[in-house]
């Protein structure tokens, strides 16, 4: 079967937009290819600089005939009926339809619609100029002389010539004939722009790689990767070294060339006095460059890779001197910077961020450094960590934003606070809170350990989602612009992988309160001492007064704290169900059940995380049991026999059991065990045993099993039945003490 | 060529062969604008010029002044005040990258030799209410020029879009002349007791300039020239329509004169450090307001293609 080869000829690509063009290229074509009843065999897609082409081989020659039958109004029918139904299938007149004969409902109209299929050289010549007007470049652009027009075709940057070219291997292909805004498609590419410019002529894919090869272009990116890892390492070693990887920039520089040509310099070993983070900084961002290792000292050595786009006719001794001068001069700019930066303390800058919005609705940076202080100064002693220690490293986390080196390289922010900090003599755990604190920044990332970086990272977390939370600029759907869901996984899981017990509930309402008292002192403005009293006798976290309702304080004052407390406690509420939810995703994604996630929540109170996730592993294990399952089995059982119970009678069977009213052993047995059950498990729960807990509920499972097996619930005297339904519904509750088993699905 | 003229010894070489090549290519060849400005861009005969329906081409040097670079002489790499070299050609030729490398060959850069690569750099002119896409070119990783398609320009679509080429001629000049220090270039290129270096025409003007610009600089007149300039750009506007009538303007370039003067009173104000950071994106504003007000004025001229 045949195969087509496109490729879009044009101007430079940026780098990062390639990988997602090619594939986006590929699932287009092949997509269209499959609405259009063309089913392929393979498919592929390549990017360099200057191109994207795409290869689908076994695609059929042309598509099949449809043919469709479709029932019409019966004959005689009403004219509009009729009208339709020629309209709908485009037939001429009611002489093309047949009359299918019924004698009980009577003959109506039917249409043969045949449609034959169209050479795919057609579908093809229809499909990729609309594909190419529609690709979903992240940015396009108009050019030239038909730009005057709004119809331009846009772009990522000037197209120039497109080959499209379809056939069987064996045979000449044909053009696939189209006009795109004065494109006409060919088969003429061009090789490298500077060693073999000339047009080439190509016929398939197979003929096309290759002699874009032969023409110094090689257009498979993985390969340009291989090459520019293997050549870089290669040369690394030469010397005893090793290349620092960096996958990041190596899909960036396999993006910038058609051709690699690995080149390795040098720079002035002075320069090793700057941190070893900001020398690959200065030349990974702003020259492309990989740096490399000594491993006798572990340490950057003063060399660096670049990767060229030319063979060049001196062996590269041109290029390798002009990005040495360069790299020279960018690390002489970075080090004066840390040099300049090592003489300004950090405690210094900070006056300046009181002139720095955060967010128009939520202050100053400066503002939010003195909440996340106070609040990281709540949280310290919660999870032991020293509270001196941790007002410290929040009050110097930000400072490294304002210092030159991170205003030059924003992705160094923390870590050069951190040298900073060292180098001004501070506590090793304060410096690395300057690093630690932004952690972790996803799924991947490493959570810090030191105590001090533990509080000041939940505080700042939770101070930006608590904020946005008042401010009511919550994600929704796929919009989250302050990465807030993000920040919440970053709280469970440094709660969770550290092991820590913190009730979350109140460490938001305590961080509520910077953000409610700038609202409420503004209404209390016309009388500070209405304020004063607010302020120092309202407590956010028990939403109360500390002390009696002074007489001093005014009904206004009464109105404000009554408002206050409905707004705290609907944040809370909110915002913990938030939590729950990412927890659920971040427990789905490791595997865990999400419905047990549920079980748990829907016990109501639960926002010590830890605890919670120690309750679903635990239930999660009970459940892979014997016991466990056919303890849920029966819980489900009374349940819904309860439920139909329930809503048959239009009421509900709580409240104790009467146990006079016991007459079969399996019912008194039940009833004795149950009891046993929920001290039992409300024991284990309050030692935190959940595992015992588990075991405990297992106990109820013969009893359980015992009294369905020879107890009718449905007894003909109602108190009877009454009281057995009571029973039941004792178990549901029973199992409340561990979990909500109503949550969980079978 | 005498060897003074020579692009790869001589500062002023490499200007004129830049003339040259354009000039025969068949760009007009402009003087520099008369007045300060950050960027070639800011040159009527690019900002006003690339909108409109009208064939352009030009080629010319801009001194360019940027007070925030400015480091008393004492930086090997930063200057405030340089020039560029600038060509605006509208509609963008198919083959502006080609014309583009062959320029580079006529200073002296041999393509076969060195490294030279587009990458990605998306401009935008916050203050001109413009943005285009193109690319950074590359000379063994050194940024010797800005290449841009115009996309928009005071607010207005291109149609058609213009392609600008912006060198960074000092740069460019110490890459072929294998210098580490602006003020060491030759710029006449001459040797001896004849040679005047970069150094000698404007070290001590960086070491005033920076003096002035950090921080002698009148900060209450420029304030007042700011708004002196905003109003003035506004009444010309204003009054400029022919009858009263939003058809045809008359005033469109000394409108746009106002427009340039607020915007480097608002560099010299940003960097004596006297705005704030939510004053800067308002003033911002203000400049980009007065840019497309002149932009739409210009669009209702002879020269912007009005009928």
């Amino acid at each position: 079967m045949p195969d087509l080869l496109l490729e879009l000829f044009s101007e430079e690509i940026p780098a990062r937009m390639q990988a997602k063009a090619a594939e986006d290229l590929r699932r287009m074509v092949t997509g269209r290819l499959v609405a259009e009843g063309l089913v392929y065999d393979g498919a592929k897609a390549f990017a360099t600089p200057r191109r994207l082409a795409l290869t689908v081989h076994g695609i059929p020659a042309r598509q099949s005939d449809l043919k469709e039958e479709r029932k019409g109004p019966r004959v005689g029918g009403p004219d509009a009926a009729i009208q339709g139904f020629l309209k709908a299938t485009g037939l001429a007149s009611l002489d093309d339809a047949k009359i299918q004969r019924d004698p009980k409902k009577g003959d109506f109209y039917i249409a043969l619609i045949e449609k034959p299929g169209r050479p795919t050289l057609d579908v093809l010549a229809e499909i990729i100029p609309l594909i190419v007007r529609t690709f979903p470049w992240p940015k396009s652009m108009r050019w030239g002389e038909r730009s005057a027009k709004s119809s331009a075709l846009q772009w990522v940057r000037p197209l120039h010539a497109i080959t499209a070219t379809f056939g069987i291997d064996t045979e000449e292909p044909e053009v696939v004939p189209f006009e795109l805004s004065g494109i006409n498609s060919g088969q003429t590419t061009y090789g490298h722009r500077f060693m073999a410019p000339a047009p080439i002529a190509v016929r398939r894919f197979a003929d096309y790689e290759a002699k874009l090869f032969d023409a110094k272009v090689v257009l498979d990116p993985q390969r340009r990767r291989d090459i520019i890892l293997a050549d870089a390492r290669t040369l690394a070693q030469a010397q005893n070294y090793e290349l620092v990887e960096d996958h990041v920039l190596l899909d960036e520089v396999a993006g910038l060339v058609e051709w690699p040509v690995v080149l390795m310099g040098s720079f002035d070993a002075e320069f090793l006095s700057i941190p070893g983070d900001v020398i690959r900084a200065t030349i990974r961002n702003n020259q492309k460059c990989f740096v490399v290792n000594d491993p006798a000292t572990g340490r950057l050595t003063n060399k660096f890779i670049l990767t060229a786009n030319i063979e060049a006719s001196d062996g590269g001794a041109a290029i390798i001197a002009g990005n040495e001068r360069v790299i020279r001069a960018r690390l002489s700019d970075a080090k004066f910077f840390y040099e300049a930066d090592l003489k300004t303390k950090l405690e210094d800058r900070l006056p300046k961020f009181d002139n720095i919005v955060f967010h128009e609705k939520l202050g100053s940076q400066g503002e939010r450094i003195a909440r996340i202080v106070r609040l990281a100064a709540e949280i310290a002693p919660l999870i032991g960590a020293d509270v001196e220690k941790t007002k410290r490293a929040a009050t110097l986390c930000k400072a490294d934003l304002l210092t030159e080196v991170v205003g030059e390289f924003p992705e160094l922010q923390g870590l050069m606070g951190k040298y900073y900090a060292l180098a001004q003599g501070e506590d090793a755990s304060v410096a690395a809170a300057s690093e630690e604190h932004y952690k972790p920044q996803g799924p991947a990332d490493r959570v810090p350990i030191d105590p001090v970086s533990i509080a000041v990272a939940l505080a700042d977390k939770i101070d930006t989602l608590v904020g946005f939370w008042a401010i009511d600029e919550k994600p929704t759907g796929s919009k989250d612009p302050y990465a807030l869901r993000r920040a919440a996984l970053g709280v469970i899981r440094l709660i969770v992988d550290s092991g820590h017990r913190v009730r979350l509930g109140d460490i938001v309402l305590d961080a509520l309160l910077p953000f409610r008292v700038v609202e409420v002192r503004r209404e209390a403005a016309e009388n500070n001492d209405l304020w004063d009293k607010l302020n120092e006798r309202l407590d956010m976290r028990e939403l109360r007064l500390r002390d009696r309702w002074n007489d001093y304080i005014n009904a206004k004052g009464g109105i404000i704290l009554e408002r206050e407390q409905g707004i705290a406690l609907a944040l809370r509420g909110d915002l913990l169900s938030f939590f729950a939810d990412r927890l659920k995703v971040q427990l789905r994604e490791q595997g865990a059940r999400h419905d047990l996630v549920d079980a748990v929540f829907s016990l109501g109170g639960q926002d010590d995380l830890l605890m919670v996730v120690r309750r679903v592993e635990a239930l999660a294990a009970f459940l892979a049991t014997d016991d466990g399952k056919n303890l849920l089995a029966g819980v489900k059982r009374a349940a819904n026999i309860l439920r139909i119970e329930e809503k048959k009678d239009a009421r509900s069977y709580d409240g104790a059991p009467d146990q006079s009213l016991y007459s079969e052993a399996a019912e008194s047995a039940l009833a004795y065990m149950i009891i046993v059950v929920k001290q039992d498990a409300s024991a284990a729960v309050a030692r935190e045993d959940f595992a015992a807990a588990m075991s405990a509920m297992a106990k109820l499972r013969p009893a359980v099993d015992e009294f369905f097996d020879h107890v009718k619930v449905n007894d003909d005297d109602p108190a009877v039945r009454e009281n057995r339904l009571k029973l039941l519904n004792e178990i549901r509750e029973a199992t409340r003490a561990v979990a909500d088993f109503s949550k969980i699905q079978d | 060529m005498p060897p003074h003229m020579r692009p790869e010894r001589s500062f002023q070489g490499l200007i004129l062969t830049l003339q040259r090549f354009w000039a025969d290519y068949g760009c007009v060849i402009l003087q520099p604008y008369d007045m300060e400005v950050g960027a070639g861009t800011f040159h009527p005969a690019t900002t006003l010029r690339a909108l409109g329906p009208k064939p352009w081409r030009a080629a010319y040097v801009q001194p360019s002044r940027r007070p925030k670079d400015g480091r008393y002489g004492e930086n090997p790499n930063r200057l405030q005040h340089y020039y560029q070299f600038q060509v605006i050609i509208k509609p963008s030729p198919p083959d502006l990258q080609d014309l583009y490398l062959k320029s580079l060959a006529a200073i002296g850069v041999d393509a076969a030799l060195h490294d030279i690569r587009f990458v990605e750099d998306d401009w935008e002119s916050p203050t001109l209410g413009a943005w285009g896409l193109g690319w950074e070119c590359w000379c063994d990783g050194m940024e010797v020029s800005q290449f841009t398609y115009f996309q928009q320009v005071a607010g207005v679509e291109c149609a058609p879009v213009a392609g600008e080429l912006t060198y960074g001629l000092e740069r460019l000049a110490m890459y072929v002349q294998g210098i580490d220090r602006v003020y060491d270039l030759n710029f006449n290129g001459r040797d001896g007791a004849d040679k005047v270096t970069y150094g000698d025409v404007f070290l001590q003007a960086e070491k005033e300039y920076s003096k002035h610009n950090f921080e002698h600089s009148d900060a209450e007149m420029l304030f007042a020239q700011f708004a002196m300039a905003e109003t003035a750009c506004q009444k010309y506007l204003e009054a400029g329509w022919k009858d009263g009538k939003r058809e045809w303007h008359l005033m469109a370039l000394p409108a746009y004169d106002q427009c340039i003067k607020a915007s480097h009173v608002f560099n010299l104000l940003d960097a004596r450090g006297v705005i704030s950071v939510t004053e800067r994106q308002s003033y911002i504003g203000r400049v980009r307001d007065l840019a497309k007000a002149c932009g739409e004025a210009w669009l209702h001229t002879d020269a912007g293609g009005a009928a």
